[in-house]
This record gives structure tokens, C-alpha cells and sequence, in this order.
């Protein structure tokens, strides 16, 4: 077991883990960000989808020892202060959600494309959000929502 | 920060919340009203006097409806709400939605099987089965709230309505809302049944038909919903099995005293078709499941390879010795066969798919430290026995095991299986006092899984002198019951003489209804041969079924709408094809047509363009209608080209998301466009309606394309380029 401190949603936290626990375990299991969830296990799903200084990585298959010092952390509960991100809320303003259970995922991967790139074309969308599965398939309005939130946040910057 | 979740029931809300819980139920249960001011007394009271529950009005306002149904993404959790809300006149912005107790007695739905109570949210059902269930109970609650203001008001009833959560008083202008009705509340002696309404017109409606948000989105975009995956009770243990890949082997575990030696450990113990680990951490769990070292003595599987039987299925197909079970017989087919004018045949297959949805199974299971009782939080889409099995494994009376709903990370059907409930009971048995919390891995979940089975069709169909489909016979060999059968009649085409029969085959595979069930695969075969013979014909494939439909106006207007919005009419782009399917599913009557491009270099298939209309009687959440309908068509696209379960010699192939491929965003259609018919008839099933529809309008327009036929699902790169090839 080692001791670390790891910088989650702008927060200091210290934990004991295993050189080979895999990132996705500590947060769930350690530290109850269970919003971060578990489907694959091998990296193929996305659903596990965090941010480590902004960039998207899959948390399942992301060795805590991996970590250097001073990385931020961001997972979906830390997204938002007091309100919704608007990503979050072109979401519910398109309904994408249905069983619910990859949306974290596919949120975060959403946030740091429009981060990356404000207007992406449909083509751009599809191709970043490839890695990230729902088998309810809601792809439809996942599209539409990143484009609704590209729109919003485009007009408030 | 959070760092436990414990779901709130709801006898812990009521002792927790002021006000008064009103409890109205039907089925002849006399509703009460008790005060939540004395905690004990109604702790007491609901078990004492088996009320059955819909509703619960506090003093602040809030209307807490009860919802008897799995939340799987279907949105339940919203539009059974919404019925009942609709006839109470409750004030929609006022409702929250919470699982019922899984009591089938008083939360059960008829339909299923004679009059008994069922909660089950499969087979689409769920809308179609609580309407009428949901209208009553809101209609009693409403009148409830009409009688407690006559008598508060000493105003006859007959002059009072309700509106948006007031009662009003039409000639001396008081109103009061259901929360300050509250302390007054009074249960009629003789309420009304209601079981024939009056309920409102759907003129009337506020709710019903509207654009509703659904209530459970919120808390499913910022990581605040629960799945029971995510529940962490005080105390908590972690199981894992290890099954192999071969179903129903059984394990010889040869390096017990390892495992058991490994920290965290806290018993290994074998299954007949596995070896289960418990220990103190989910990582320790899995990291022990990871060492086990066990050999597999065979199984019933053993020697089965999947792509070898559709060979064995054509000799069970032509032996007369095997008589098979009937399942149409209208008409005399072989008389139809014998005069017709041309005869038409064609073999389908399909390959196992599994369920994948993206929540692997889990759940809990706490057995008292007496164990005299116990609790279980799990994702289900519930079952014949509310109880799920967990009474029969711990040896307990039903009314000790109570069941804790929990929102599903998608079910598809899976979820109707209550095996990954039963094993868990079984090993919670042994920790008294401790919640067992049960996780497969995806690999559990995929190679242990209940796939769709695999089938070989055959089809026959004979056409007149004048073009008119006469007969058509179905064969199927299969595997899987019931699975097989779902989807072979065609009660809206007009074709005389109609005659099916399954011939079973055993294989040892574990098997379960898939989105859909057998609509998939035999919608696919039957749809297809209609377009061979509209080819054939030189007839336009939807004129055909225009005829075919000429006693069915539903469908029709569900064929016309289609081709209206896929523009059936006009000329083709070039390099594009485009399909046409019909089919009913859970009273739902549907038509797509999809639009495709083929890579004749890798054989892929690109779907453009889905269009489908559909006639689903009420529709009580239209924009939830047609996610639902795009989601089934997205995984309809998935299943027909990509996804595929092999087995050889009786151990399955895939394992995970990296061999068994799903849709991805960037294969999904360019547009997915869904059209609801108008209608006022009850509600029916539209949850499966896509789905089908896919395989067939797919295979469709490849024909159309390319003049040529694919007749195997899935149609992967390899088969596609074959099939240019022949």
C-alpha cells in the first residue's frame, strides 16, 4: 500500500492504494464518486470516462502510480459547481439519457471535445466520441446535445 | 464528498417527512389515511392493514407517486406517474416518482398469466399494463380530494373541481390546494370503483400526449443516480464468480489454499458451475478471481459448434421423423402450394446475440443476522415471483425478503433473469449481518450470458396466377422455447392460408428473450421473402404490402406515412439502396424503410437514413416514444451488422467489448426520423418496435442495391462481400 494525494474536483484527498489499483477503483470504491462507472474494464467502453488535467482518459485501465504530482482530477460529480455545466444541460434539454449508465462517460468525453474544439463539425463529434458506448442508443441525441451546448456556450463567450 | 449511499425506503421517508400519507389503493383494498405526526402508528399501520399504496400528498404540496415498474431508460418512472397525475389533476411540477414496494398482490399488472398479479417490465408492456391500473387509482385519488373538500367546505361535491393541484368551489370561489387539504382529508365510505372510469376525455389532457421531461434525467447527467452497483451499505463484502466459458461446466478449483490465502480473502466456495470468491474489497475480490487455476469438467455444450449446426438444422428441417410443434395453422398451405402458380423459397439464419447491456449484472443481498429476514437491493426488470427467488434460496417466507428497485444500467431482457439475484442469496447466506454485494466482470457478463438463440428458417410461398400471395409457410429450427416463436404470425397481410412449425433442437446454451424476442430474426425472414417475390413480380415492394394490407388500415397508414417521409416514390441516389419492413410488435404497429451505402471494396454496410411510422394507440410521452424507437432502430443497426456470439466445441468466443462489437457514434445513421400515428386507443408496447424492423429493411435495400440477398445475421464485412460475390 502507498499513500498519495491526489487533487479530485479541486479537492485534496489522501489515500492508500495499491501501486496497481486502477484509478476507476479508487474513486468508486475509496471514495464513493460512483458517478464514474464500471462496463468494460479494458478500456474499450468509455464509460468510466474521467478528466486528468482536462483530457478525457478512461479510468478503468489508469494505474493510480500512473498519477504525477499536482494532476487535476476531474470526474463528472465535480463538472459543475452550483449549476450545470451546459453540456449538462443540453443533455436534459435533448433527453439523451436513457437507462442512464454511460452518460457520465460520454459527458466527460463531450466536455473536453468542446474544450478542445468549440464548434465541431458532426463529423469531428462522431470521430471523438467514438470510444464511448451506449447500447440504448442514444447516439442520435448525443450528437444534437453537443451540438446545442456548442451553440450556448459559443453565444456566452 | 460522498462516500456511502444508502436508498431511502419508504417507510424511513414517511417517519422522516411531516404531513399525512394518504394510501389509496384499488383492487378492492380499502384506501386510509393516517397521520405521519405518530411515527410508530404508521409503522405499524401499512403492515397491519395491508394498504396498498399510489399516492402520498404532503402538507407542503408534494405528490409522491408510486411507480410499480423498472426504470431501465423506457422512462416508467415518468410516464406511469403521469397517468395517474393526469386523472388526479395533480400539479405535474409538484410530482416525484418513486419504486413501489415489490408487492405483486397490490403493484402487479394482469395480462401475463390468467388473473394473477405480475410485476414484470418486459415484453413492452409496462404503458400498455398499468394504464388502465394507473387511470383508476388517480381517478379515486382525485375524488378523494373532491369528497374531503365537500365535507371540509360543506359544499356538494357536484360543485367542485379540480385543476392542477386545487380543489375549487365553482359558486363561492374557494380553492384550496391538496397540501392544505391535508388535514381534512377523509376517505369516503363508499368510494367509488372507478373501474369504468369516468375519466377524462383526451381533450382533457394536460400531461397525457404533452412534452414531458422525463423526471429521472437530472440526477442521470450529473452522476447522482444510483445503480445498485453504486450502493455502498455499511459493512458491505464483495462477491465474484469465475464460470468459464462453457456453459453449465462444472469447476475442479485446484489452488484453494492460494486463493484463500490471499488478503482479503474470506471464503472460497464452490458452485456447480463456478467457484465464488468473498473478501473484504472489490479490488481483493477480483484480484483472487484473477488467480484462481481451475480445470472444467464438461458440460451439456461440449462438441457444439455454432456455425457447424445451421448444417445439422437442414437435415432436422427435411426430416420427416422430427414432427416439431405447430404454432399457425390457418388455411390448408399445401393446397395453396399445390395450385399456385409460381412457389418461392428461401433458408435465413441468425447467429446468438447478447445483451450487452451496459450496467454488468450485480446486486445485494443482506440476510438479518437472525437470519430470519432479509433485503435485497438489485436492478430488475422484475419477474413472475416479485421476490425474485431469494425467498426459495434463503428458506424464507415471501413477506421476509423485502426487495429494494434500484434503476437498471439497460435490461433488454437480461434483467428478467434473476440468476445473478439467486447466486448472491446463496452466498449472503453464509455472512449473517452482512450485505453481499455480487459484481460479474464483463466477461462474466458476456460469456455467461443468455444470448438470443441461433435459428434456421426456412420459408415457402406461393403466389397466384394474379399475383396474389397465397400461402406461406415458416419452419424454424431452434433452440430456446417461446424464444423461437414471437413474431411468426402476420395477422395484418392478407394471406389465406398460413402455416408455421418449430422443430426443437437442445444445445445446452443459455438462452433469453432479447429486445424483441423473436421478432428479430423472423420478421428478417418473412419481410425478405416478401421482397424476393415483389422483385420476382416486378412489383414495388411497398405497392405489395399495400395489397397484402388492403383489411388492415392501422398498418397501412403506418406503410403510407413511411414511404411519405423516406420519399418511397421518388428515384433513388445513386449508390444507394433502400428497404422497406413491416411487422407488429406488443400491439404496436410499425413500418420502416432505411436508406443504405455498401463499400463493395470491404463490405461494410453504411445505414444513411432510418424513417418509420408507427401506430402505438395513446401515446402517453411522445418525444419518450421516439427515443425509444431510435434507440431500438440504433440497436437493431448493431445487432444486424456486427454482433455475433460464436461457439466452438461448446465454449463461447467473445469476451468482451474489444470482440464483441457494438454500434459506435460513428456508424450511427445520419438521420433517424419517427413518426407517431394519432390515435386514442389504449396504449401499446413500443419499447421493441425499432429493433425488428431493422434486419429486414436492411437486407432490403441491399437487395435493392446490389440485386443481391443476405440471408445470415449478421451481415458482417465477410458475408457482405460474399454475397456480391454469388
Amino acid at each position: 500500500m502507498k499513500t498519495m494525494t491526489l487533487n479530485i474536483n479541486n479537492t485534496e484527498i489522501t489515500i492508500e492504494a495499491n501501486e496497481d489499483s486502477m484509478l476507476l477503483w479508487v474513486l468508486r470504491e475509496q471514495l464513493g464518486l460512483t458517478g464514474t462507472k464500471y462496463s468494460c474494464g479494458i478500456g474499450q467502453c468509455g464509460s468510466c470516462t474521467i478528466h486528468l488535467d482536462g483530457n478525457p482518459i478512461r479510468s478503468c485501465s489508469f494505474p493510480v502510480s500512473s498519477l504525477n504530482k499536482g494532476q487535476k482530477i476531474t470526474t463528472i460529480e465535480g463538472l459543475s459547481e452550483d449549476k450545470l455545466h451546459p453540456v449538462q444541460q443540453a443533455w436534459i434539454d435533448a433527453q439523451a439519457p436513457q437507462c442512464g449508465f454511460c452518460q457520465s462517460g460520454q459527458i466527460m468525453q463531450a466536455v473536453a471535445l468542446l474544450d478542445e474544439n468549440p464548434r465541431p463539425s458532426r463529423s469531428e463529434i462522431r470521430t471523438y466520441m467514438n470510444g464511448n458506448l451506449c447500447r440504448c442508443g442514444t447516439y442520435m441525441r448525443i450528437m444534437e446535445a453537443i451540438e446545442k451546448a456548442s451553440e450556448k456556450m459559443s453565444q456566452s463567450s | 464528498m460522498k462516500t456511502e449511499a444508502i436508498p431511502i425506503n419508504r417507510r424511513q421517508f414517511l417517519k422522516s417527512t411531516g404531513g399525512v400519507a394518504l394510501f389509496i389503493g384499488v383492487s378492492g383494498i380499502i384506501p386510509t389515511i393516517f397521520s405521519c405526526e405518530n411515527p410508530k402508528k404508521i409503522k405499524g399501520s401499512p403492515a397491519a392493514h395491508k394498504l396498498t399504496a399510489w399516492v402520498q400528498i404532503m402538507e407542503d404540496g408534494q405528490v409522491i407517486i408510486y411507480n410499480p415498474a423498472a426504470e431501465m431508460g423506457q422512462g416508467s418512472m415518468t410516464s406511469l406517474a403521469a397517468i395517474f397525475a393526469e386523472e388526479m389533476d395533480a400539479d405535474w411540477s409538484k410530482v416525484n416518482v418513486e419504486f413501489s414496494p415489490q408487492e405483486s398482490a397490490i403493484y402487479g399488472s394482469e395480462g401475463w398469466s390468467g388473473n394473477a398479479k405480475i410485476m414484470l417490465s418486459a415484453g413492452s408492456r409496462v404503458t400498455k399494463g398499468y394504464f388502465p391500473i394507473m387511470r383508476r387509482a388517480g381517478a379515486q385519488a382525485r375524488y378523494i380530494m373532491l369528497y374531503s373538500a365537500s365535507k371540509k367546505w360543506q359544499v356538494p361535491i357536484d360543485q367542485l373541481t379540480v385543476s392542477n393541484g386545487y380543489v375549487l368551489s365553482k359558486n363561492d370561489n374557494k380553492r384550496s390546494s391538496f397540501g392544505n387539504l391535508v388535514p381534512d382529508l377523509l376517505i369516503p365510505e363508499d368510494l367509488p370503483d372507478f373501474k369504468e372510469g369516468p375519466f377524462k376525455a383526451p381533450s382533457e389532457y394536460q400531461l397525457i400526449g404533452k412534452e414531458l421531461p422525463r423526471k429521472e434525467i437530472p440526477e442521470k447527467v450529473n452522476g447522482s443516480a444510483l445503480f445498485t452497483m453504486d450502493i455502498k451499505l455499511p459493512g458491505e463484502i464483495y462477491a465474484v464468480l469465475e464460470r468459464g466459458n462453457q456453459h453449465g461446466a462444472q469447476p475442479i478449483l485446484e489452488n484453494r489454499d492460494e486463493i484463500e490465502a490471499m488478503d482479503g480473502v474470506l471464503q472460497v466456495k464452490k458452485l456447480d458451475y463456478a467457484i465464488a470468491v468473498i473478501a473484504t474489497s472489490l479490488e481483493q475480490a477480483l484480484k483472487a478471481k484473477k488467480g484462481l487455476n481451475i480445470n472444467w469438467n464438461n458440460s451439456p455444450a461440449e462438441g457444439f459448434n455454432s456455425q457447424e449446426a445451421y448444417n445439422r438444422y437442414e437435415k432436422i428441417l427435411v426430416d420427416t421423423g422430427q414432427k416439431g410443434r405447430e404454432l399457425t395453422k390457418i388455411g390448408e398451405t399445401a393446397k395453396a402450394l399445390r395450385q399456385a402458380k409460381k412457389v418461392y423459397t428461401a433458408n435465413f439464419k441468425n447467429d446468438y446475440v447478447y445483451h450487452a447491456q451496459m450496467e454488468p449484472l450485480n446486486s445485494i443481498v443482506k440476510v438479518a443476522e437472525d437470519g430470519n429476514s432479509a433485503e435485497v437491493w438489485v436492478g430488475s426488470q422484475q419477474g413472475f415471483d416479485s421476490k425474485l427467488g431469494v425467498p426459495e434460496v434463503l428458506g424464507l417466507e415471501p413477506e421476509k425478503v423485502n426487495i429494494h428497485l434500484q434503476y437498471l444500467g439497460g435490461g433488454f431482457g437480461r434483467r428478467s433473469m434473476t440468476d445473478f439475484v439467486t447466486e448472491c442469496a446463496l452466498l449472503a447466506k453464509d455472512f449473517p449481518g452482512k450485505p453481499v454485494k455480487l459484481m460479474w466482470t464483463r466477461e462474466d457478463d458476456l460469456r455467461y450470458g443468455a444470448y438470443r438463440p441461433l435459428t434456421l428458417q426456412h420459408l415457402k410461398a406461393g403466389v397466384d396466377r394474379n399475383g396474389t400471395i397465397t400461402s406461406l409457410e415458416h419452419y424454424i429450427v431452434g433452440d430456446g422455447g417461446n424464444l423461437v416463436a414471437s413474431g411468426i404470425k402476420n395477422d395484418h397481410y392478407n394471406i389465406p392460408n398460413q402455416y408455421a412449425l418449430w422443430k426443437e433442437v437442445a444445445e445446452g446454451i443459455r438462452l433469453k428473450h432479447w429486445r424483441a424476442v423473436g421478432h428479430g430474426p423472423n420478421k428478417f425472414a418473412i419481410e425478405c421473402l416478401l421482397d424476393d417475390i415483389a422483385s420476382d413480380l416486378r412489383k414495388d415492394p411497398v405497392a405489395l404490402r399495400r395489397d397484402l394490407m388492403k383489411n388492415s388500415p392501422r398498418a397501412l397508414a403506418t406503410l403510407n406515412k413511411a414511404a411519405a417521409m423516406a420519399q418511397w416514390s421518388t428515384d433513388r441516389k445513386p449508390d444507394r439502396g433502400r428497404g422497406v419492413a413491416f411487422l407488429e410488435r406488443s400491439g404496436t404497429l410499425s413500418t420502416g424503410i432505411c436508406e443504405i451505402s455498401v463499400d463493395r471494396n470491404t463490405g461494410k454496410i453504411s445505414v444513411h437514413h432510418f424513417w418509420s411510422a408507427h401506430d402505438a394507440g395513446l401515446i402517453i410521452q411522445p418525444d419518450n416514444v421516439k427515443a425509444q424507437i431510435e434507440g431500438g432502430i440504433l440497436m437493431g443497426i448493431s445487432s444486424v451488422l456486427t454482433e455475433q456470439i460464436t461457439i466452438i466445441d461448446g465454449k463461447v468466443q467473445q469476451s468482451n467489448f474489444n470482440d464483441y462489437q457494438i454500434l459506435r457514434l460513428e456508424d450511427a445513421p445520419e438521420s433517424v426520423e419517427t413518426a407517431l400515428i394519432a390515435s386514442t386507443d389504449s396504449p401499446q408496447g413500443v419499447g421493441e418496435s425499432g429493433t425488428p424492423l431493422v434486419a429486414c429493411a436492411i437486407a432490403n435495400a441491399f437487395s435493392d442495391l446490389t440485386g443481391k440477398t443476405l440471408r445470415h445475421l449478421p451481415f458482417t464485412r465477410e458475408r457482405v462481400l460474399e454475397a456480391l460475390k454469388a
